[in-house]
């Protein structure tokens, strides 16, 4: 057979890879921003797009979308040609697959700062990057299949199997979390609420962390390690397991994120069960992974790019044990809503996808660009100060989360909570927060070593060339098997029928958890008490949504002793069903807030607003301040409602019609309480007074966001408190 | 407040058949795929493990 001629594609390669450097180090440092503003909390102190909950969104978006998944790119479109024996599909479908990932966070890097945001949790972008996100990613997955189909390797590599699920996967998660009703051009409403949501968003976000962060980079290691190595994988048969044992299982496992909450027990106990299963195929890939170096270690010693790949699957292997032991019940009654869920989070990001992302960059750029790498010294340097990076900064937050929780859960022997000031908890962790702080700031630096390493390589380096390759073309066989070929062997040459079969096995997960919490009408038990959201609530709900809020106070009583003691009555599933999203959070830096509805007065809220130092001395909360003087933006209410309506919530048309109404009825009752305090009255009396001297526009408190937010607050969590109107719906 | 508790599932019609199709989902899936990797042909194995080094010029 004649062998053709061909280019493999290194300049989008290069693209991707210089995009990763540049991302890694933008969203690393907004990271940092953000550990800084644990410490000092007035750090941007009156910029609202600066603020802690508009950042953070920010800052995991960057690192998982922009740093990894360009990582992501640049290593499968490096690898896929040269194991596949073909250029890319298309060169065209390659440069829109690079240029619209970057206008997607060039959007985001612009609109999360602004309050665009959807919050759910890694999937906050607003409805229209939504689908430019599914176009770019159909793109890929189009690129990558019809590299597939066009090769000249009769057999896919264990790797192509993992990209593929990667694409096939992602498209599914993506787009069942992100089903929404627009309601303007940045603002929609998630299509299920409360608990169907949360266990949507937690099946969305558990699998991105699987197939976002973990299978293409799975791929990656099955290709780089061993090139690394200049070895085969230490048991493909190993390999072939654990690809398949992982994708089924993994998909399973999203409840763990939700265990002790309103979830039904069913779903939680079945995310617990194969969340311990996981432990398995994620385990043998790990071992796959290091004993691929069996007969090697001596390079580890001097080659730089070993030593991060060692330390990356290490991590992979660490944040795989802990994930299944944070899914047992009673490890994740300490650990969640704690610090140590930050730590279980950077060991896997820092250690296993940046060291990999790192490993890979140190070994392909100098190939890339026909030199040597210019530095081993500095590479060196960088892998040290970028271990203790992230054991400094994971071992402070493992201390900071135990440390907490155990004060969250103390009691004195009178049965009251040693603790009962939720200040106390924090106060007592800032330390482990400085140190954290230092870790992280250690590994920037590294990544910036990195980057002055990788601009000397380049430099000194010659232009990137497509490169040339010769092979033979596929002599066509029959499509099906041939005596002696095994049935695994049959289907690895067939990449359709692979695709599909891998998109069935994480289906049956997916189908099995999510299907009966949106077909069965009595799942979430109706309490007659809880009532819609008042025109005015629903805009300050809004607010706390565009304010990030989530990002720091959940809405979420476990069924505790500790936590009914600080908190108040643990919460129902029932009243959760108009939160269109929910709104449940992941995190407690500060206390939780289900039921913080009439506990202090809206002047003790609005003061909070504007300086929450004045309220709670030592308090860590940045200040609103922009809240209580902006006005409430009132234009789209009517449209909201709507919105809603078509989803179930039983607004009705005289509802509606007199929403302004409504508003300002809501807005001048809590205005009137304001009046109540002395010193509003004197400070607001002023502004006013001041304004109409100087012929500047004054907006009434009633028409303020503060008064909105003050709203919502109050009524958080006190339908159920409404006496004698409470009935369960009991099914016969 | 247990009346706002109850077992989500007990009410489908027939919902006894889900574990056991589960298990069986389960148990065929695993047994399926030792069986595809354990009679593997060892040449094979060695082909497809070495796909990376077939070209070595990068």
């Amino acid at each position: 057979m004649e062998v053709e001629q061909f280019y493999y594609d290194n300049k989008i390669v290069k693209k991707f890879t210089i995009a990763t450097l540049i991302w890694g180090i933008v969203g690393m440092t907004v990271g940092l921003l953000l550990a800084f503003m644990f410490l000092f909390p007035n750090l941007t102190d009156g910029i609202s797009w600066l603020s802690f909950g508009r950042l953070r969104p920010l800052h995991t978006n960057a690192v998982i979308f922009a740093f990894v998944g360009n990582a992501i790119f640049a290593g499968v479109y490096y690898s896929s040609q040269r194991l596949l024996k073909a250029r890319m599909f298309s060169d065209l479908l390659s440069n829109f697959n690079f240029w619209g990932w970057q206008a997607i966070i060039i959007g985001a890097a612009i609109t999360l700062p602004l309050g665009y945001t959807s919050s759910k949790e890694y999937a906050e972008l607003e409805w229209p990057f939504d689908i430019a996100i599914a176009l770019v990613w159909v793109a890929f997955g189009a690129n990558l299949i019809g590299t597939i189909l066009k090769r000249r390797q009769r057999h896919l590599y264990v790797a192509i199997w993992f990209y593929l699920a990667t694409f096939v996967t992602v498209a599914v998660l993506h787009i069942f979390n992100n089903l929404e009703i627009p309601v303007s051009a940045l603002k929609s409403y998630s299509v299920y609420s409360g608990v169907q949501d949360a266990l949507v968003q937690w099946w969305y976000g558990h699998n991105a962390v699987a197939f976002f962060l973990t299978t293409p980079f799975l791929g990656l290691m099955y290709y780089f390690v061993p090139k690394a190595a200049n070895r085969p994988v230490y048991s493909y048969r190993l390999s072939i397991v654990h690809f398949w044992s992982l994708i089924f299982i993994y998909i399973w496992a999203g409840p763990h994120h939700l265990l002790y909450t309103a979830l039904p027990d069913w779903a939680q106990n079945l995310g617990v069960a194969f969340s311990v299963m996981l432990l398995f195929p994620s385990w043998g890939g790990m071992i796959n992974g290091l004993l691929t170096l069996r007969g090697a270690w001596d390079k580890v010693r001097v080659d730089p790019v070993l030593k991060f790949m060692v330390v990356a699957i290490t991590g992979y292997g660490m944040a795989t044990f802990e994930g299944p032991m944070l899914s047992l019940k009673n490890v994740n009654a300490i650990a969640h809503f704690s610090d140590w869920i930050i730590a279980h989070v950077h060991v896997g990001a820092l250690a296993w996808n940046g060291f990999l992302t790192f490993g890979m960059v140190y070994w392909m750029v100098p190939r890339l660009f026909k030199t040597k790498l210019w530095s081993i010294k500095l590479a060196n340097v960088h892998f040290w100060i970028g271990t203790l990076g992230i054991i400094l900064y994971a071992l402070p937050m493992y201390v900071a989360g135990f440390v907490q929780a155990s004060m969250w859960k103390q009691f004195n022997p009178d049965g009251t909570l040693t603790y009962g000031n939720f200040l106390e908890t924090v106060a007592e962790i800032i330390p482990m927060y400085w140190m954290r702080a230092i870790g992280g700031s250690l590994y920037i630096v590294g990544a910036f070593v990195l980057l002055y390493n990788i601009i000397q390589t380049v430099r000194h380096g010659n232009t990137v060339e497509d490169e040339l390759a010769e092979a033979a073309p596929l002599e066509k066989v029959t499509n099906k098997r041939v005596s002696g070929e095994g049935y695994h062997t049959w289907l690895e040459r067939r990449p359709v029928k692979l695709t599909i079969y891998a998109t069935i096995a994480i289906l049956i997960g997916g189908m099995v958890q999510i299907i009966p919490s949106l077909m069965v009408d009595e799942y979430v038990p109706v309490i007659s008490s809880v009532k819609p959201y008042t025109p005015l609530e629903l805009e300050g709900r809004d607010l706390y949504i565009r304010e990030g809020c989530v990002s720091c106070h959940s809405q979420m009583i476990r069924p505790f002793r500790s936590e009914v003691e600080r908190y108040g009555e643990y919460s129902k599933a029932g009243e959760y069903v108009y939160d269109y999203p929910f709104l449940w959070g992941s995190k407690r830096t500060g206390p939780d807030l289900m039921r913080v509805g009439a506990k202090y007065s809206d002047n003790w809220h609005l003061n909070h607003m504007y300086d929450p130092q004045s309220t709670s001395s030592g308090s860590i909360m940045p200040s609103y301040k922009w809240l209580v003087t902006s006005e409430l933006d009132k234009s789209d209410t009517e449209a909201k409602m709507r919105a809603l309506v078509t989803l179930g919530v039983p607004y009705t048309d005289e509802e509606i019609a007199r929403a302004q109404e409504w508003m300002l009825e809501q807005g001048t009752q809590i205005e009137k309480n304001l009046y109540s305090d002395p010193d509003f009255v004197t400070t607001y009396e002023a502004d006013k007074k001041y304004a109409l001297e100087n012929d500047m526009e004054f907006v009434d408190m009633r028409n303020r966001e503060i008064v909105a937010l003050i709203a919502y607050l109050q009524r958080l969590g006190t339908d159920i408190k409404v006496k004698d109107n409470i009935t369960a719906v009991q099914k016969d | 407040m247990l009346k706002f508790i109850k077992g989500n599932l007990e009410i489908i019609d027939g919902v006894e058949i889900y574990p056991i199709i589960s298990l069986l989902i389960f148990f065929i899936f695993f047994v399926a795929l030792f069986w595809w990797v354990v009679t593997a042909r060892k040449d094979y194995i060695e082909e497809v493990s070495s796909l990376p080094f077939e070209n070595n010029q990068n």
